[in-house]
């Protein structure tokens, strides 16, 4: 039988779909586990998981602790605010000290793009730290994993076959990690991407991810069968990127009436947390057709296979 | 390696129906006994016992599930190869109901012990028995006995059993390896 191919998550770039299909299959089962009166199960009762956090998060956190939690691990929490980080700690040397105090996986959410394959490879030099596992829990505008996953999961679960779907991501894609995750993820399950967004908010070379690139709304929502919408990522634009939040709405925002106008369903997905009225209005978030709660719920059943399948690399 | 046939075609079709009628004795009309095979080889067994349940007592609604004991196994992280989970079918609550756990083959008693731990999660039994195809007596690690059983084997740790379905490997049979000493 197959394992997973590498020891740590740094993100979906260097998983094979192999790794991929693995992931989403061994989430099918936990989702079942956690669809039961009783919640837990003991495969990682063995095992210690740090979470640090030096950006700010609630679903991610929640939902990785919930998943550790409920594989039976220890769990230890850490965020960088009211931490020694603002004594001036490099992050090897927290990460170090952590995992001194026998842990044995770290999952990590920071805002520098490659923080997570940054420290996979520095602790690789130090004999006490080189049997640590890394999950990337989203690093800057680079990559989040687990949450690309948990898309995948969650259109594979609403709309069966990933391959062959139309997938349309839309919104700021030169921020968004989750984009480029995404992206990645899709691809090697087969499925056709675009991103669609303002000129400003697409990265010059994303073709060469084997994406199509739209600026009309419209166009792409007549497109494709599942709009995954994203947030403006105000808090990583040191310029201005568009005029005006209420300008891109219009253009940008996914709305009823825009909706109306296709004549058939389309599945609304979004990683939160939502800006309503911006890039998506109430009644479409809140719609039958919006499948965000559902993301959350499989956001716990596949970091539950994340975990699980790491896990299984190493010995006890 | 040397094979020896220890149930043909035949003889496990009649001993199926040995073991439904033991059950029928102990069970009368399955009224507040479920059945449920243990993933993955056991569900060849449980869905062939169940079956012939339903055509022997005239019913449909013998209450069956399938459980997945995998994330509940000790040899996890302590073996080279990946444990990958099957599917958990269990759509109802097993609280104060007669459990019969059914098994393919009962070896070191690890995989009932995971079960006993796994099925805590659907309620507590009333109480729970074991039903399994081939006991393999001399190695037990844990202790853990079957109620029901269809065939007893006298098998050394070297030695294979292997129970083979139709619907799997194209016919039913047991049998029995022995590696050759060279």
């Amino acid at each position: 039988m197959e394992s997973i191919s590498t020891q740590h998550l740094t993100g979906i770039k260097n998983l094979t779909s192999q790794d991929v299909e693995l992931i989403l299959s061994t989430a099918v089962q936990f989702k079942e586990i956690i669809n039961r009166p009783i919640k837990k199960v003991p495969s990682l009762r063995d095992v210690t998981i740090a979470n640090l956090f030096f950006e700010n998060s609630t679903r991610t956190k929640l939902s990785f602790e919930l998943a550790e939690k409920r594989l039976s691990a220890d769990v230890i929490n850490f965020s960088s605010s009211g931490s020694s980080v603002s004594k001036g700690e490099t992050l090897v040397d927290t990460a170090n000290n952590i995992l001194a105090m026998k842990v044995d996986m770290i999952v990590m959410r920071h805002p520098y793009p490659g923080a997570a394959l940054f420290l996979a490879r520095e602790l690789k030099k130090y004999p006490k730290s080189a049997h640590a596992q890394i999950i990337n829990a989203g690093d800057g505008t680079h990559e989040h994993p687990t949450q690309a996953l948990l898309d995948a999961f969650s259109i594979q679960q609403s709309c069966g076959d990933i391959a062959g779907k139309k997938v349309a991501i839309i919104g700021d894609i030169m921020h968004s990690r989750v984009a480029l995750s995404n992206i990645y993820c899709l691809k090697k399950m087969g499925a056709e991407v675009t991103v669609c967004g303002p000129p400003t908010l697409i990265p010059k070379y994303i073709a060469s991810l084997g994406v199509k690139i739209s600026h009309n709304l419209m166009e792409t929502l007549k497109w494709c069968d599942v709009a995954n919408m994203l947030r403006i990522q105000l808090e990583r634009q040191q310029l201005k990127y568009f005029p005006s939040l209420r300008e891109y709405a219009l253009h940008f925002g996914l709305t009823k009436k825009k909706l109306n106008v296709l004549n058939r369903p389309i599945t609304i997905m979004h990683p939160g947390p939502i800006n309503r009225g911006v890039e998506i209005t109430s009644d479409v978030a809140d719609s039958g057709h919006s499948i965000i709660l559902e993301q959350v719920e499989n956001g716990v059943a596949v970091r539950m296979a994340v975990l699980y399948l790491l896990a299984g690399k190493t010995q006890f | 390696m040397d094979t020896k046939l220890l149930l043909d075609s035949r003889h496990l079709n009649i001993t199926i129906d040995r073991l439904c009628y033991q059950l029928i004795e102990n069970h009368h009309q399955f009224d507040h006994t479920v059945l449920i095979g243990v993933q993955p080889r056991g569900i060849f067994l449980s869905n062939r016992i169940h079956k012939r349940l339903c055509e022997i007592l005239g019913r449909q609604d013998i209450k069956y599930g399938k459980l997945d004991i995998t994330f509940f196994r000790d040899d996890f992280r302590r073996r080279d190869e990946p444990l990958i989970p099957s599917e958990t079918d269990i759509d109802f609550i097993i609280e104060d109901k007669n459990v019969v756990l059914i098994d393919d083959v009962l070896y070191t008693g690890r995989t009932i012990r995971a079960a006993l731990d796994a099925i805590l999660a659907f309620g507590r039994p009333r109480n729970v028995e074991l039903l399994v195809l081939v006991d393999r007596k001399f190695s037990r690690q844990l202790p853990v006995q079957a109620d029901y059983i269809g065939d007893t084997v006298d098998a050394i740790t070297s030695q294979i059993v292997k129970v083979q379905w139709a619907e799997q490997e194209g016919t039913d049979q047991v049998l029995l390896y022995t590696p050759i000493k060279s």
